[in-house]
């Protein structure tokens, strides 16, 4: 229907290369980019900035690092909790030895640093791939954090081996530090997310990504064909931490504000960042943005629909009990379909999948509507981590190019749409 | 605010939160992650107390208190994220009750006017309060800690510490490195040997640090340890024989949950407290009645009485008497946070108001004012009985050494002050 390529001619090779070739997509694109920019930063408020919009811009950076490193170029990394490390702490050293440089220079520069250091610890890719090349950076990412607190002139030789970011201005408005205004870190993060988007996809459809992908679907052959292993490689490991170490810098500097290096930047973060590679989709742009959303989002949702309790309208109330009985409805079709099937029957051939569907979106609609479960949070942090480790697997298994292809195979299927064959 | 999420989810407008008539207080907590051990009958102790109010006297000053909680898994992310969350409903006071999320809060808590109380822990400088004005750490603080042990050890080597050596088992953090700029000064004073042996988060591998020990034999071992690796630690120290009565933790590594798993051979471990232990007054007799019989207690109710739990309930104590106290000042009972840090400025605990609680002999007397926002420095030591299956005090409240704690004090919290552009004053 609207979504589709008839009609939107291409008349030159530009046109047909471009990054969103039909016109419903572009569109879309530049109206996301304008409600981001020109809208969201006049009703943003504290609490979306710090919970959800903050740490997703941030990782979403980490996670397109990741990505070129991992599912571009196919060399495994546990160092990213590290590499993001050498970008925070860069980042404090350069705003606290020139205070009157601009942050905007500090946080390329922390980049450029954190690509310098990745290099080094990508040196062993040359030789070594796979699983060992994933102890290798494993291995970094341990090395950093222990260097960071075991050196004190990384944190300034303060007492307690906390860094923490003094305030400093962009044009006269303060990015960090605590009176920063919720629209100017929101502001000043998303330029960088935009900014790293746009450089890794045009990196990784030009000659520089084709390298990459060269390398990582079979090295040997690249090779026979042309394709410097030492420099593809190389080049990955720089370009991939330059975006970590950019996304390291503003987890501290605009997100946290205080860090302590074994915490904030231990093997759970190189887990986290890899996990919305794999849920988002390996080599794709947009699974880094899909798979960070996903990873931030879903803690704090569960946690309002579950842990939370807050008073509600009547009309509200009056919907709940409505979603509850749709709930309870299709959970009934749901496991009589079960029982059937134990029995060899079918009613209907996708009913099970849709009423449990249908169930699962009444039942967190109920939650919602009804302000909450208020359920005991240790209950729903256990449930947390429940849902998203059965989430890993299922995408391993079921679809391991990740929400990337989902989103990619709806589209397909839209474009055929309402004429599948 | 997560209202607009609901909304925006929904598609449904909702009401406003919950009535504005109430006392907020947030309880930061953890009951999940390798802290959740010790996270756990704190939280119990917090809420129970503040239920205990409810039950019976119908709040403080007439006003219902409206509990909040919010898992934090010990981590710094999460923590600004419930305190995110949970700051525009109007939170009176927040108690994190780790170290990492106080320096995430100190900043935000200034910015937004509402007091965070870090007993016990936190950044110890901000005891000057005339820098840091929204922050509280009463009754005693890392360095008191510090301090404490070193002259309990002191008395126990017979009043000289000269050529003794002293071993910090740390957790590698801003919480683990807190009293080692202390610990240094105490050692150009009295004489004795450092040796720093750090363990990394969460601390379950010690292994090299206790060979360390065994091989260098320090006199003595302090200990400043959370959650998993209190347990690994004193179970490391059992398996080498270190002598028990030379062992001793900060008030964060001496509870129950820290000893038993190493069974009998933990008799006679030390830890430094700064309230008293056991439940054998009358408060406990209404928190059975009115909170545990009616089924309201938080958690599973089985660790009454515990050390984690009392510190937890001692918390909520403080609080609910610093809420009295602002109610006082400002004649009015619905107080703001803004309001709420008068009364924690004024605070001031004596033996009457405690026995009056129903916690005679409870905590050290002491009293907070601009200047000091960190109380006294007293505490006492404690001691493992495992026969009993008890922690017990053997020494009365004794003061830190102020000589040296107070002008690190001053050093630090000026250095921050310059740092952030804070203008000290009162």
């Amino acid at each position: 229907m609207i979504y589709r390529e008839a009609g939107d001619f291409k008349t030159s090779y530009v046109d047909d290369s471009q990054t969103f070739p039909i016109r419903f997509d572009r569109y879309g694109y530049y109206a996301a980019l304008v409600v981001a920019f020109a809208i969201v930063p006049f009703v943003i408020n504290d609490y979306w900035v710090n919970a959800v919009v903050l740490p997703f811009l941030i990782y979403a950076i980490a996670a397109i690092g990741l990505n070129i490193l991992t599912g571009y170029c196919g060399q495994v990394s546990l160092g990213t909790g590290g590499f993001m490390a050498v970008g925070a702490y860069a980042c404090y050293k350069l705003m606290t030895a020139f205070p009157d440089v601009s942050i905007i220079i500090h946080v390329i520069l922390s980049g450029a640093i954190t690509a310098a250091v990745g290099v080094l610890f990508g040196l062993p890719s040359l030789r070594i791939k796979g699983f060992y090349l994933a102890v290798a950076t494993l291995a970094a990412q341990f090395f950093l954090v222990w260097l960071f607190n075991r050196v004190p002139w990384f944190y300034n030789y303060s007492a307690s081996g906390q860094i923490s970011a003094p305030e400093r201005e962009v044009f006269g408005v303060a990015i960090t530090g605590a009176e920063t205004a919720p629209w100017a870190a929101y502001l000043f993060c998303l330029v960088f997310t935009v900014l790293s988007a746009l450089i890794a996809r045009n990196l990784t459809r030009g000659m520089v990504g084709r390298k990459w992908m060269a390398i990582r679907d079979m090295d040997i052959a690249a090779e026979i064909i042309g394709v410097n292993p030492l420099r593809a490689k190389l080049s990955a490991f720089a370009i991939s931490s330059f975006f970590v170490g950019v996304s390291g810098a503003l987890f501290f500097a605009v997100y946290l504000g205080a860090v302590e290096v074994g915490e904030a930047f231990g093997i759970n973060k190189s887990f986290l960042v890899l996990f919305m590679v794999i849920i988002g989709g390996l080599g794709s742009i947009f699974g880094s943005f899909a798979g960070a959303a996903f990873l931030v989002i879903l803690p704090v949702f569960l946690k309002i629909a579950l842990a939370d309790h807050a008073a509600v309208s009547p009309v509200s109330n009056a919907l709940a009990t409505l979603c509850l009985a749709i709930f309870g409805v299709a959970l009934l079709l749901f496991l009589a379909h079960l029982v059937l099937r134990v029995f060899g029957r079918r009613l209907w051939k996708d009913l099970g999948a849709l009423c449990g569907i249908v169930a699962l979106i009444a039942f967190f609609a109920y939650a919602l509507l009804s302000g909450g479960l208020g359920w005991p949070t240790d209950i729903v942090a256990h449930v947390q981590l429940i849902i998203v480790g059965a989430l890993i697997i299922v995408f391993l298994v079921a679809e391991p190019h990740g929400l990337a292809q989902l989103w990619r195979v709806a589209k397909e299927k839209l474009r055929l749409w309402p004429f599948p064959h | 605010m997560k209202r607009h999420l609901i909304a925006a989810l929904a598609g449904v407008t909702m009401m406003a939160g919950p009535a504005l008539a109430e006392l907020t207080i947030v309880d930061l907590s953890y009951r999940t992650g390798p802290y959740g051990a010790n996270g756990i009958p704190f939280s119990d102790g917090y809420q129970d107390y503040f239920t205990l109010l409810n039950e019976r006297d119908g709040g403080i000053g007439g006003e219902k208190i409206n509990l909040i909680e919010c898992e934090t898994a010990y981590n710094t992310e999460k923590g600004v994220e419930c305190y995110e969350a949970t700051k525009g409903e109007g939170a009176l006071v927040y108690q994190p009750l780790s170290t990492g999320i106080t320096y995430q809060l100190i900043p935000k808590v200034t910015a937004d006017e509402i007091p965070l109380h870090t007993m016990g822990y936190g950044r110890t400088s901000a005891k000057n309060g005339e820098v840091f004005k929204w922050v509280f750490n009463y009754p005693a603080n890392y360095w008191d800690g510090a301090s404490l042990a070193v002259k309990h050890m002191m008395e126990q080597a017979g009043g000289s510490l000269e050529g003794k050596t002293i071993a910090l088992v740390y957790h590698n953090s801003a919480y683990g490195k807190e009293p080692i700029r202390t610990l240094e000064k105490l050692s150009e004073k009295h004489g004795f040997n450092l040796t720093l042996l750090p363990v990394d988060h969460p601390g379950q591998e010690q292994k090299s640090q206790w060979l360390q020990i065994r091989r260098e034999k320090p006199d003595f071992v302090l200990m400043y340890g959370w959650g998993v690796m209190n347990q690994v630690a004193i179970q490391e120290a059992v398996n080498i024989r270190f002598p028990m009565e030379n062992f001793m933790g900060i008030w964060w590594s001496g509870s129950e949950n820290d000893v038993k798993a190493a069974g009998d051979r933990a008799d006679g471990y030390k830890a430094l407290t700064f309230h008293n232990l056991g439940s054998d007054y009358p408060v406990y007799d209404d928190i059975q009645k009115y909170v545990v019989d009616t089924g309201k207690a938080a958690g599973a109710g089985d660790g009454i009485g515990s050390v984690l739990y009392n510190r937890g309930m001692y918390a909520a104590m403080l609080a609910a008497e610093a809420i009295k106290t602002a109610q006082e000042i400002h004649g009015v009972s619905d107080i703001t946070s803004q309001q709420m840090r008068d009364g924690m400025e004024n605070l001031e605990m004596t033996e009457e108001k405690m026995a009056e609680i129903g916690l005679p002999n409870f905590g050290p007397e002491f009293k907070v004012s601009c200047e000091n926002h960190g109380g006294n420095g007293f505490g006492a030591v404690s001691q493992w009985d495992a026969e009993a299956g008890e922690f017990k005090l053997i020494t009365d409240y004794f003061q830190s050494d102020q000589e040296v704690i107070q002008p690190l004090i001053e050093e630090d919290s000026m250095a921050f002050a310059k740092e952030n552009n804070i203008e000290p004053g009162c």
